[in-house]
């Protein structure tokens, strides 16, 4: 029997990303604002984690709201027409809704209806994620040009009684434009997930709990030592991969951008990865606090924007968090 | 090959002060990394997984909670190397 014969979209070499967009809460909320309920202090918070403020988003200003604002900026410095998107992935697990996802109300806002759209759950490794989907789509010639976004409204899941994660995050949403290169711009993701360790960052309850009035609201909590442990020592195995896979050496990159998790976690993984002087390390957490999947393209977005480091060069993404769930690749940097 | 317990706390003083700075005098056995060395959660991980590199043992994350002293780590240290 002949093998039947299907057409195939024309191939893409290479992808690279065109643009970063980002938006941020607007209440800058400091250490001293959330110690009292936590028992601590805005020394013991600064010592512990890095943050000296975090954004929050009031009422007023919603997940949709940011993620629009991200994507707009990316949109426009893309120099593309919304239209020419042929697929939206946002990455997200504070959208409060099951159904219908925050891509296809995203797609509609920003004019790429009718481009696929689609929310990827993977919490801090959700924008590495989004850019590996979406270097997928744009090299088989699904998609032309893609737009990723990571973004959290995290303020509307946390206890402020909490200790062991609520004082870290933050919202914010931060955008990406991918499309067709004519030179590598993204390298293959190195990704994963380990769920053995699925309770090691989650919510407090579920929702059918909650229905059923045996817990109160949901809200975000961790074991902070298994997790410093698998972010350090497990990621720094990950990031090894992702330069190796690229064919790059530690010296060769303009920045590392991780999720923000923890300035402790961010400076241990610089230690084992012994990256020289001339490496910018992303510190975006000191202002900006943990916003899970919005983290690293806010984070790569300010060193862009202060000129700590020039387009063109290259930048390590490595993302990681609840699941749990990870993933790295090296960028040039927009 | 099995380390003394005088060769693991010699060992594990290094590796307190050298993510700590705090003097190797004054690890000592009877010292609560907390309330006498000041050391918290994320810097205690490191000297774990550090410990653990260098005396070939494992020590799960659920049992360093019950690491209170020097004296804690040390003898766990000991008795998992068996």
């Amino acid at each position: 029997m002949t093998q039947p014969v299907l057409n195939q979209y024309d191939v893409v070499k290479y992808s690279k990303i065109y643009s970063l967009g980002a938006a941020r809460g607007d209440l800058t909320v400091t250490n001293d604002d959330i110690a009292g309920p936590i028992d601590s202090s805005d020394e013991w918070i600064r010592q512990r984690t890095g943050i000296i403020t975090r954004k929050r988003a009031s009422k007023e200003r919603s997940l949709m709201d940011m993620a629009v604002e991200a994507s707009n900026e990316a949109i426009k410095k893309a120099g593309i027409d919304p239209q020419e998107i042929g697929a939206v992935i946002f990455s997200t697990i504070t959208h409060p809704f099951q159904t219908p996802s925050a891509a296809t109300l995203l797609a509609e806002l920003v004019g790429a209806n009718p481009a696929p759209a689609y929310d990827v759950s993977a919490a801090c490794a959700g924008y590495c994620y989004g850019i590996a989907q979406a270097d997928a789509l744009v090299r088989s010639g699904m998609a032309k040009y893609v737009l990723v976004v990571g973004g959290e409204k995290l303020s509307d899941f946390i206890d402020p009684t909490d200790r062991s994660i609520s004082f870290l995050l933050g919202d914010g949403a931060g955008a990406a434009i991918v499309g067709p290169s004519d030179f590598p711009g993204i390298s293959p993701t190195v990704w994963g997930s380990d769920g053995s360790h699925w309770s090691a960052v989650s919510m407090t309850a579920s929702l059918l709990d909650f229905r059923d009035e045996v817990a109160e609201w949901p809200t975000l909590r961790q074991e902070g030592q298994t997790v410093f442990r698998w972010a350090v020592w497990e990621m720094a195995k990950t990031a090894k991969k992702a330069l190796e896979v690229a064919g790059v050496k530690a010296e060769d990159l303009s920045a590392m951008v991780t999720h923000q998790a923890n300035i402790r976690i961010i400076d241990e993984l610089a230690k084992q990865l012994k990256l020289p002087e001339s490496v910018v390390v992303a510190r975006d957490i000191v202002y900006t606090g943990n916003t899970s999947a919005a983290s690293i393209p806010l984070a790569m977005h300010a060193l862009l924007e202060s000129g700590e480091v020039k387009s063109g060069g290259l930048a390590l993404e490595i993302g990681f968090g609840a699941g749990l769930a990870f993933g790295a690749q090296v960028v040039v940097l927009p | 090959m099995a380390f003394s317990q005088a060769e693991v706390l010699a060992g594990l003083a290094d590796i307190v002060n050298d993510e700590t700075g705090i003097a190797t005098e004054s690890v000592q056995l009877e010292k609560s990394f907390t309330d006498d060395l000041d050391i918290d959660s994320i810097s205690m991980m490191t000297i774990v997984v550090n410990a653990e590199d260098k005396f070939g043992v494992k020590i799960p994350d659920e049992e360093v909670k019950n690491l209170i002293t020097v004296g804690d780590a040390v003898n766990f240290i000991v008795s998992a190397q068996a």
